[in-house]
């Protein structure tokens, strides 16, 4: 279970939010909306650790995340707006160096499978370099295929992707949630995520938003 | 944990070899600044066999902080860095795998070539065989010194020059004894001392630096 009290974060000298606090239990997705700026994606690494709050506290099973250190951080998948897979190497190759980092190491053959369930079928032993935009995403989302995390943060899944790949997505979302997961999402577009665990967040309202 | 390492080194070292371009730069950098002196100075042996030590172990210094740059910049800018600070592993293991992979990859060819450029200076054969081993001690310390200066400076515009006056400071040790070293053997004194000094500098950094370097990235990548 993921709490949050009390939360604040302060870019240089403007205050993107604060006094923010919500709790986030198994098989509950979080939404978070908001215009450009508002701090989205300040709250996401905020929330996976990357970046340290300015004030509040936020804990994970009671704990701070930052005494759980390691702990927290093996059940947490955070995909932000860089894909984080080197363009050197193959689909196949970045999903398996990822998984081993993650400390779930998969063989050659379930990475083939990941990337192939994501529709890169015939694209898994090429170079990242050669990818288009949206293939690239799919490698980087393959990731969510594998990893046994219970928490994911998806910093704007859907760009990129095509009708097929966001159906696909939204339905592996949906089978996490499902299986006792938790998911905290930013996204412009519409999504049919129909569950009645969707807990929605504004930001940038003229004071922060509670749920 | 150690699963962890070999993976983040092996896809370093692979990345490298894909990268040959990047891989010579260093080496022909310190090939050709050593190569230079001699023609320079002209022929004098006994100049060239004073002045070896120094040049050597200089454009060693320079050529690793050529290198530097690239430690952790192409992670940080395809996000691969911040991937890393949140797997379940230490972040200490990760920083020593990529240093000492930009080690094999960038030091390791300069202590190979060293004894084929020593013969341009008339070196003996003993104060070529120290200057091999007192680079093979150095070198792995400078990689690692280095990685806490490109790890603060990581992402900042002119973060190139920046590593420089960061770093430079810091090789200074290293540059001493292992210059030291050479000049002693040659003067018949025996180079034993400075060695074992290498051989500390190289464990102590070997212990702190990438503490170090794990700490500045956490503040880079925030």
């Amino acid at each position: 279970m993921l709490e949050v009290a009390g939360l604040a974060c302060i870019r240089g000298d403007r205050k993107l939010f604060s006094d923010l606090s919500f709790t986030l239990g198994e098989g509950e997705l979080l939404r978070l909306h908001g215009h450009n700026g508002s701090g989205k994606t300040t709250l996401m690494r905020t929330l996976c650790g990357l970046s340290r709050e300015s004030a509040g506290e936020i804990r994970w099973n009671g704990a701070s995340i930052h005494k759980l250190g390691e702990e927290f951080t093996r059940e947490v998948v955070y995909i932000g707006h860089k894909n984080g897979i080197k363009d050197d190497l193959t689909g196949v190759e970045n999903l398996r160096v990822c998984s081993a980092l993650d400390g779930c190491p998969v063989t050659e053959r379930q990475a083939w499978d990941a990337l192939e369930r994501m529709g890169l079928m015939g694209h898994e032993d090429l170079p990242s370099r050669v990818l288009s935009q949206g293939q690239k995403r799919r490698v980087a989302l393959a990731r969510l295929l594998l990893n046994k995390s219970r928490l994911w943060i998806l910093d704007e899944p859907f760009t990129a992707l095509d009708v097929a790949a966001v159906d696909f997505l939204q339905s592996i979302i949906r089978d996490h949630i499902n299986s006792g997961g938790m998911v905290i999402l930013t996204t412009h577009q519409e999504v049919k995520i129909t569950r009645e665990q969707v807990l929605e967040l504004r930001l940038g309202w003229k004071e922060a938003g509670h749920v | 944990m150690f699963n962890a390492f070999r993976t983040l080194l092996g896809r370093d070292l692979l990345l490298a070899m894909r990268r040959r371009s990047d891989l010579f730069t260093t080496l022909f950098f310190f090939v050709i600044v050593v190569s230079l002196f001699p023609l320079g100075i002209g022929p004098e042996m006994k100049t060239l066999r004073l002045i070896a030590p120094g040049v050597f172990w200089v454009a060693a210094l320079l050529a690793s902080m050529l290198a530097l740059e690239r430690l952790f910049a192409v992670d940080y800018e395809d996000g691969a860095l911040e991937q890393m600070l949140l797997t379940p592993q230490p972040l200490f293991i990760l920083v020593l795998a990529k240093v000492i992979a930009h080690w094999l990859v960038t030091g390791l060819p300069l202590v190979l070539m060293a004894p084929l450029l020593g013969l341009q200076y008339d070196l003996a054969s003993d104060a070529l065989g120290v200057m091999v081993v007192s680079l093979l001690l150095g070198t792995p310390a400078l990689s690692l010194i280095g990685a806490i200066g490109a790890a603060l400076t990581l992402g900042l515009r002119g973060g190139g020059v920046l590593v420089s006056l960061l770093v430079l400071p810091l090789y200074i040790p290293v540059l001493i004894f292992g210059s030291g070293a050479v000049e002693a053997t040659a003067s018949g004194m025996g180079g034993q001392g400075h060695l074992l000094m290498l051989g500390a500098i190289l464990v102590l950094s070997l212990l702190l630096a990438p503490l170090a370097a794990s700490a500045a990235l956490r503040i880079s990548v925030e």
